[in-house]
């Protein structure tokens, strides 16, 4: 019951619109978009603490009473995520700084960045299925923005494709928040969650199911549906694709977890999750086998780590969820971290491809061990980040018998290191490729370092962060908790 | 009445993905902008069609309809027009640099040799 749980959805907001009406005064804006994630990181860390001590904080916007409101309902899982994409954000901005053109940033680029932090701290804090489409829709629109911003040829071929299948799964998302309504009669998810378990094991709860996981497959880049995102990523310049990255397709795993925990906790739901999720595994594992290209290779990386991540939801125990949560924030930093470190890289050889390149660890030795340990990190050696994540995904796998699964997500970290030790082999030793040009780079160079040590950070506070994460893994597979709103009227 | 909705919304759908799945990026569009229709529509009809007065207060009045797909539907609809005046001005734009509306043609990423 308290109003601090809209002020990381509002102040991006705020701030979004003031930098609308600064328009061109470069240095302006960006000292206004610093302060603005800065604040609404405070926030968010204020309402992740809250959390913390107080268990699951709701807020009825407009204080209507619970199933007729939109509510906002932040428990452990949403307070961490609004945290960790706020402080992503902030990276990413000074990230910014030195990458994005002063074209780019001229029309209304930090105006979108920040509406898009509105719109994904909204998607993670809404209580409310409805509420949660118009969130989407929110960064999605920002997202397109971003993604076109600059125009160049490839940005329009590919955010036309990006868009176009982003309105296609929304429209289903709205089909499926109809046929969602005319089973159950409301929109408010715990209302929902409580009225789905009363009705029992329907058919058409698994069809709605089905859609459900149709649209956030779709957004998350899942098995059949992720042929949008190489391409559609591939297009935009390096600071937009490390939040499209990091957090966009983070969005759409999150409502997975969300909607399956809540509304359908079935086994046949499950299961579908399951094949879909390695099938997404080995398909990434294919892509990042296949491609020369560094920033393919990440691209690929982040649906072998949404595969993961999905196997560990699906399972639906405390230690399946417990490692997915710990998975998918080691993702968000390392995936940001890596992204930044390509960025550069190109900046510095001016090539995508690893096979011009080459030497780089003598005169780049910081970049070059940098990269060595996010590469480590991203595979899960064991004091670094990753490692928590999958060892509690595969313990899971084992207790639940699913003993092939559990291979190949062991067999996926293999295919990881190797694709990225490759990047780091080919441009780091060896002799010296291609003209190395000595562009500024160290602002970049600085905020990538910082992201690689946030996630050894991670990887060595993990026993610190462990009751956060075992209670949010706890209230998403026992909902009681979390419907526990509509009995405090 | 609500099965002559739904096959009606059916009917609806299936047109779109056919236009979406043609060449020319305007019938797309088109395609995209069916759909959202059809998804309205059904969003009415999910609420139920049962009789009753316009959902505004009257003292005389027993029963209304269901206010809530109506407000969902005018969500929905601003949302799809906004996307739809954006993803036209994209289309332009991408006519004016590309030359082409023919989506077979629009390569995007270079594949590698």
């Amino acid at each position: 019951m308290s109003n601090s749980l809209v002020l990381p959805i509002v102040i991006p907001a705020i701030i979004s619109i003031i930098l609308i009406f600064l328009g061109k005064q470069a240095l302006t804006k960006r000292m206004v978009v610093f302060a603005g994630a800065l604040i609404t990181l405070v926030c968010a860390s204020f309402n992740l603490w809250n959390v913390m001590q107080h268990g699951i904080q709701f807020l009825e916007l407009g204080s209507w009473p619970v199933p007729y409101s939109i509510t906002l309902t932040v428990d452990y899982l949403s307070a961490a995520f609004v945290f960790t994409s706020s402080l992503m954000m902030i990276f990413i901005i000074v990230y910014s700084y030195q990458s994005v053109s002063f074209e780019r940033e001229r029309y209304y680029y930090y105006s979108s960045l920040m509406f898009m932090l509105a719109g994904l701290n909204g998607a993670f804090s809404t209580g409310d299925i409805f509420n949660l489409f118009v969130f989407f829709e929110v960064f999605l629109m920002s997202s397109y923005v971003l993604m076109i911003i600059g125009g160049t040829k490839i940005q329009l071929q590919e955010s036309i494709k990006y868009i176009l299948v982003n309105v296609i799964s929304s429209s289903f998302f709205v089909l499926a928040v109809a046929m969602l309504y005319s089973v159950v009669g409301s929109l408010n998810m715990a209302d929902i969650s409580v009225k789905l378990a009363q009705l029992g094991d329907h058919s058409i709860i698994t069809i709605c199911a089905i859609l459900f996981i149709f649209v956030f497959a779709t957004k998350a880049g899942m098995f059949p549906l992720y042929f949008w995102l190489p391409g559609a990523y591939y297009a935009p310049p390096i600071a937009i694709l490390t939040i499209f990255g990091a957090l966009l397709t983070k969005v759409g795993v999150y409502a997975i977890m969300r909607t399956y925990s809540l509304f359908f906790p079935t086994e046949t739901v499950g299961n579908i999750l399951l094949v879909l999720a390695l099938l997404t595994i080995i398909s990434g594992c294919i892509g990042a086998l296949a491609y020369r290209d560094m920033k393919k290779i990440i691209i690929y990386n982040i649906m072998i780590a949404i595969g993961v991540i999905i196997t560990g939801v699906s399972l639906l125990t405390v230690d399946g969820m417990l490692g997915a949560i710990y998975y998918v924030f080691h993702d968000i930093i390392i995936k940001a971290a890596l992204f930044m470190l390509v960025g550069v890289i190109i900046r510095i050889t001016g090539q995508t491809t690893f096979d011009k390149t080459g030497g780089l660890i003598k005169q780049y030795p910081l970049l070059g061990w940098t990269f060595f340990i996010a590469a480590l990190s991203l595979a899960g050696i064991p004091p670094l980040s990753g490692f928590y994540g999958k060892y509690y995904i595969v313990k899971a796998l084992f207790q639940e018998q699913h003993i092939i699964a559990a291979v190949i997500v062991l067999l996926s970290s293999l295919v990881v290191l190797y694709s990225v030790i490759r990047i780091f082999i080919n441009v780091f030793w060896g002799k010296p490729g291609a003209l190395i040009q000595h562009p500024p780079y160290m602002k970049m160079m600085v905020v990538s370092f910082l992201v690689t040590m946030l996630a050894v950070a991670f990887g060595f506070y993990a026993d610190q962060l462990f009751p956060l994460f075992h209670q949010a893994a706890v209230t998403l597979t026992d909902t009681s908790e979390y419907t526990k709103i509509l009995e405090v009227k | 009445m609500e099965i002559v909705m739904i096959i009606l919304a059916g009917i609806l759908i299936a047109a779109a993905v056919y236009l979406i799945l043609s060449r020319s990026l305007l019938r797309v569009i088109i395609g995209t902008s069916i759909l959202t229709h059809a998804v309205n529509l059904l969003l009415l009809s999910m609420g139920g069609l049962k009789e009753g007065a316009i959902p505004i207060y009257g003292k005389e009045i027993k029963r209304y309809v269901d206010p809530i797909p109506q407000a969902l539907i005018l969500t929905a609809i601003v949302i799809s027009f906004a996307i739809t005046a954006f993803i036209l001005v994209l289309a332009f734009r991408s006519y004016k640099e590309l030359g082409t509306d023919n989506l077979e043609e629009m390569r995007g990423v270079p594949d590698e040799q």
